[in-house]
């Protein structure tokens, strides 16, 4: 570890997803759409208004990430994960409403984890602080919906070999609890 | 003497260096936990890292995406007059940096009641302070949302000693890391009062890591901290390893008999600061 990277097509369905393993390092390559705390509140308020995902999110990808503006002849100019224990509180309504993998940065409740088994999500940590080299990896970005929330509107992005490690997995293994306690019992 | 024109004109730059500029001792500090990380995963964060800064200053595109709001600090020498009209010179200066560089507007017009966006990343955070002499010299900080969500204040009773605020330290570490972007820098702000305790941590983090405290005391203390802290096993990105942190610095100051206010600043692997003398 970490040795080769698995090569993962998005949108990924559950069975696709099963595979993978908490650690694994990945490149994430196809769509995925870019949410943060305010857009989660209004996905979430449109699930809940007509009982499905809004803007055909059933079986996609959420990235948490507000992303600056276009440079560099690029879609965005730099593109990073924000973190994901913020969008914990909406998470297990949206997995179970068919959002199959979410890509954030951080430890998350328990709650997200046991939504994570139930629905056979996987969630995947991009590194934060990276995002200017991230943003060397999104080939389009497209607003969706919201624009007034400027950098918090649904942008839908296509990703070429994004880098990322497999942070929950569909079992639950939880690679910011194992991790630092494998390391902490070595130092 | 400096008026306020000239002290917006000093942000309006430190932000555009620091938005795409990695502080040069943050990125020696990197390169140096890249060469001696022991975590293969660790020590791949760290790569990526050292790549995102090159791909930064390449290009002229932000270290990070989240760049922040800004805090500003002018220390103005205590023989300058007060600048006239400092705020909305330093605000008009913040719009105009964030607009021509392209950078992310982050800031909402209210935490609680009006949650839109200022379109502007106005207003900045500022603190004016006197120093002895002429002049003014700017800090400009931007401050990404992750790491300073992980920071905490704690009113410590005199009992705990430099064992509670080592175990504050820790405990916030543990707690909130993998979400503030490790490797961090640690700024620890002991002393003061309720408020001022979480200034000297924030100021703490402009404090090089390649420079040791002139106060002995202060230097093991530092030591101590981040020996704790790089025990955690938190490293970088969170995900396991020796390098949670790639510095930890510490300011102290004078308190109440009844009291030990300490607070953690967490600053993230893209620390971005400059300061800038103004005459």
């Amino acid at each position: 570890m970490p040795t080769k990277a698995t090569r993962i097509s998005l949108p990924a369905s559950v069975g696709e997803l099963a595979a993978l393993a908490a650690g694994d390092r990945v490149l994430l390559s196809g769509t995925v759409f870019t949410a943060r705390d305010a857009t989660h509140e209004r996905i979430v308020a449109e699930l809940e208004r007509t009982g499905r995902l809004p803007f055909g999110l059933a079986g996609q990808t959420l990235f948490y990430a507000g992303p600056t503006p276009r440079a560099a002849g690029r879609p965005v100019g730099s593109l990073g994960p924000t973190t994901a224990r913020r969008m914990d509180a909406w998470t297990p309504a949206l997995l179970a409403a068919g959002i199959t993998a979410t890509i954030g940065k951080g430890a998350r409740s328990a709650a997200a984890r046991d939504a994570c088994i139930a629905t056979g999500a996987v969630y995947f940590a991009a590194v934060g602080g990276s995002a200017a080299l991230l943003a060397t990896h999104v080939r389009s970005a497209e607003t969706v919906a919201w624009p007034e929330l400027g950098t918090e509107a649904l942008v839908r992005m296509e990703l070429e070999d994004f880098p990322a490690f497999v942070a929950i997995d569909a079992e639950g293994h939880d690679l910011y609890a194992i991790a630092p306690a494998e390391w902490k019992a070595r130092l | 003497m400096p008026g306020a024109t000239a002290i917006a004109a000093a942000v309006e730059d430190a932000v555009a260096q620091a938005a795409v500029t990695l502080r040069p001792d943050v990125l020696s500090a990197l390169r140096r936990a890249y060469d001696s990380e022991p975590s293969a995963r660790g020590r791949a964060v760290l790569g990526q890292l050292l790549e995102n800064a090159e791909i930064a200053a390449r290009d002229r595109v932000p270290l990070c995406q989240d760049t922040g709001t800004v805090w500003v600090w002018v220390e103005l020498g205590a023989d300058e007059c007060a600048p006239v009209g400092l705020q909305a010179e330093i605000d008009r200066a913040v719009a105009r940096a964030y607009s021509d560089n392209g950078l992310r507007m982050s800031v909402v017009r209210d935490a609680l009641f009006d949650r839109g966006n200022t379109g502007d990343n106005t207003p900045a955070f500022l603190d004016v302070t006197l120093r002895r002499g002429s002049g003014a010299t700017v800090h400009v900080m931007l401050k990404g949302g992750g790491s300073d969500n992980a920071s905490v204040v704690a009113m410590l009773d005199p009992s705990a000693g430099a064992d509670g605020v080592v175990e504050i330290v820790e405990r916030t570490v543990e707690a909130k890391a993998s979400g503030a972007c490790p490797p961090l820098i640690v700024g620890v702000g002991v002393g003061g009062t309720f408020d001022s305790v979480a200034k000297l941590a924030k100021r703490a983090l402009l404090l090089p890591l390649d420079e040791r405290s002139l106060d002995p005391r202060v230097r093991a203390f530092e030591e101590r901290l981040l020996g704790v802290v790089n025990a955690t096993g938190v490293g970088p990105a969170g995900l396991g390893g020796v390098t949670t942190a790639l510095g930890v610095r510490v300011i102290s100051a004078p308190c109440h008999i009844a009291a030990l206010p300490a607070a953690v600043n967490l600053g993230c692997c893209a620390m971005r600061s400059v300061t800038l003398e103004v005459v």
